[in-house]
């Protein structure tokens, strides 16, 4: 019984954990099936962490928080997305740059505005509700229905994206635009528009996941997104840019990290940094084929256009 | 980037330098900060004194030269190394271990021995996504940056459990023993051996990329290759191999020397994120390796002076990685400038020419 009980705890941890990487890993779906690969968004998630927190402590809100978080991602996603498409300036040392200046500008503002000791911030915490009925049942109710509203969030984008990517013709644009951005032009289709859109929708995402660290933590911490944003980019690939996978494959990463805690608490001593390691060896060895291919957006981390500027 | 005059990359990175110092006076002042008490802290911290200098700017310029000039190899050739980090934490466990290890020898033999040591595990960290991309076509990017990840868990396996300090308390490695201690250059200073190997290394990698064969078809690689391709002559695959391999064992060799010049002990969090400031490094020198011992040493003033500037000016050490990234935009906002007005000259004057015959 006592075992069973533990379980549920660890699953129920693992699916907590994994909302910042899941969020975030969905948005960056997006972005990379529009050919563009945003390393920057570690920058839009302590940014959004930021954002939340400040709005959070404003107007005591979890709501604003929220909303400013989410704002405060696509506000750097939105640099990344004006040099790269405005400026066509290459992906990869662009997201390089928002990255450090959104971990640099957050630790300014934070120690700026709280002082440079770090004093604690207290912000409303998101707190988990049941959902009625799927709450009650065993085993299933305490691990997926008794979560905080960023969970049910999830829930919901998870079908809204795979609709939007394989059953509309919006998400048809996406992903020509990222297959061969020279047939979709052919095509009549905007590519920058498109790329702007899913660089966006990617950034406000990523800060909503920041949102939620700041919120579920109930405080704000220089680096807290500790790495978060690369992660999401690794969990992306290890779903192979389809919304169901990336769910499951952020639920493995936060099942690793979730160990930490129960060994921790059992007080034991296994090495739990091996158990950390082991979903980032594993996205290498899905990389390398052995569970199947997975295909990368051909026009991935391409410049567009290819001449002329 | 690529194939620029120096005049006009000088150019791209005094503007770009310009247009930062601008961005983060105006940032400053908004801040409500003086951005000229700013930067007489910045200039006390770093350079104030032959103390502050040599004791604190060139020794954080060390591993930032180091990290930087992986970075540059990588570029030049077209490899997106992004695992700068954890091919130093690499070589940083690497040379911890063998200096744990080795009794004591005397130093002409046990530090090459760590040196080597710390070199090949940032080669061999670099190996895996080159075979990666050569074998399996996965590109370097995500590959690198998980290696990364893997390396900095690595660390704190070992820092936690086998390699733990004796008593078994914090999470850090005993110190290395005094004979692989690298010696100070200058006595009474922090200034080690380091800093004399990075300039050489800077050096070397000049003359071997312009003065060899080698060197030379490494940088076609960069050029392009689909025209190193068809010229036939080369194997592009171990072309990319040796490029990986340099530039892992540079960075590796960051970590080593890290440990060995100044940490003497491996513990979490060793790097600050060189291994992404190293980009920044890089780019603004224009990915030239003499010039990466000038930005190098540039970043590594404005790390070592962000203290004094925290202290005497009040403004948070943080600044300093925003204005890093301000630097990396900077470079990317005038590269395209200049190359946007040049090139519209460059097409003026071949109409000139054009309509003269």
């Amino acid at each position: 019984m006592v075992e069973s009980f533990s379980l549920v705890v660890f699953f129920g941890a693992a699916i907590r954990l994994a909302v910042p990487l899941a969020l975030a890993a969905l948005g960056e779906s997006i972005t990379e099936r529009s050919g563009v690969l945003n390393i920057g968004i570690e920058g839009s998630m302590i940014a959004g962490a930021l954002c939340a927190a400040l709005a959070a402590l404003k107007w005591s809100s979890i709501l604003l928080g929220m909303v400013f978080g989410a704002l405060g991602g696509g506000l750097v996603a939105l640099v990344f997305a004006i040099f790269v498409l405005g400026l066509n300036t290459d992906q990869i040392i662009t997201g390089t740059a928002t990255t450090l200046a959104g971990l640099g500008f957050t630790g300014a503002l934070y120690q700026a505005r709280f002082g440079m000791t770090g004093s604690v911030i207290t912000l409303p915490v998101l707190r988990s509700f049941e959902v009625p009925i799927l709450g009650d049942l065993p085993i299933l109710g305490p691990i997926f229905f008794q979560q905080s509203v960023t969970v049910y969030l999830v829930y919901l984008l998870i079908p809204t994206l795979w609709y939007l990517l394989f059953n509309t013709s919006w998400g048809l644009e996406l992903r020509s635009v990222g297959e061969s951005p020279e047939v979709a032009e052919e095509a009549g289709i905007r590519v920058l528009l498109v790329r702007f859109i899913a660089i966006v929708s990617g950034g406000l995402m990523a800060g909503l996941a920041g949102a939620h660290l700041a919120l579920d933590s109930g405080t704000f911490i220089e680096n807290m997104s500790g790495g978060r944003g690369f992660i999401a980019i690794a969990v992306v690939v290890l779903g192979r840019w389809n919304p169901v996978w990336i769910a499951i494959a952020a639920v493995f990463f936060g099942a690793a990290s979730a160990l930490q805690f129960v060994f921790q608490s059992l007080g034991s001593n296994l090495p739990f940094p091996l158990f950390l390691m082991l979903p980032y060896l594993l996205t290498l060895i899905a990389l390398s084929g052995w569970f199947g291919r997975a295909k990368a957006p051909a026009a991935l981390t391409l410049p567009w256009p290819t001449k002329g500027r | 980037m690529k194939d620029s005059s120096p005049w006009l990359a000088l150019l791209v990175s005094l503007m770009a330098v310009l247009l930062t110092a601008f961005l983060t006076a105006t940032a400053l002042m908004l801040g409500g900060f003086s951005p000229v008490v700013a930067l007489q802290a910045l200039i006390e911290g770093s350079m104030g004194s032959i103390d502050n200098f040599l004791g604190v700017t060139l020794v954080r310029a060390v591993p930032l030269i180091l990290t930087g000039l992986a970075v540059a190899v990588a570029f030049k050739s077209g490899v997106w190394n992004i695992g700068a980090e954890g091919q130093f934490y690499a070589g940083a466990i690497a040379a911890v271990w063998v200096g744990l290890s080795l009794g004591d020898y005397p130093s002409f033999f046990s530090i090459p021995a760590v040196f080597l040591a710390a070199a090949l595990a940032g080669s061999f960290w670099a190996f895996i996504p080159a075979l990666m991309r050569i074998r399996l076509g996965v590109g370097e990017v995500v590959t690198t940056i998980l290696m990364n990840f893997v390396a900095i868990h690595l660390v704190s396996y070992l820092v936690r459990w086998p390699l733990q300090e004796e008593r078994g308390v914090f999470p850090n490695t005993d110190l290395i023993v005094e004979s692989v201690r690298l010696p100070k250059i200058i006595v009474g200073t922090g200034l080690h051996l380091g800093f004399l190997v990075a300039v050489m290394l800077t050096l070397g990698l000049a003359g071997f990329f312009n003065h060899t064969v080698l060197g030379f078809n490494l940088r076609s690689l960069g050029g392009s290759q689909e025209a190193t391709r068809v010229s036939g002559r080369l194997n592009i695959s171990s072309l990319l191999v040796v490029t990986f391999l340099l530039s892992g064992c540079l960075a590796g060799l960051a970590g080593g020397i890290e440990i060995t010049g100044r940490t003497f002990a491996l513990y979490e969090g060793l790097s600050p994120g060189w291994g992404y400031t190293a980009i920044a490094v890089a780019l603004l020198a224009n990915l030239n390796f003499k010039a990466v011992l000038l930005t190098g040493i540039f970043f590594g003033a404005l790390e070592g002076g962000s203290g004094a500037m925290q202290r005497e000016a009040g403004i948070p050490a943080a600044w300093v990685s925003g204005i890093e990234a301000l630097v990396l935009l900077s470079v990317l906002a005038s590269d395209r400038l200049f190359r946007r007005l040049l090139g519209s000259k460059w097409q003026l004057k071949l109409r000139e020419s054009g309509s003269d015959g």
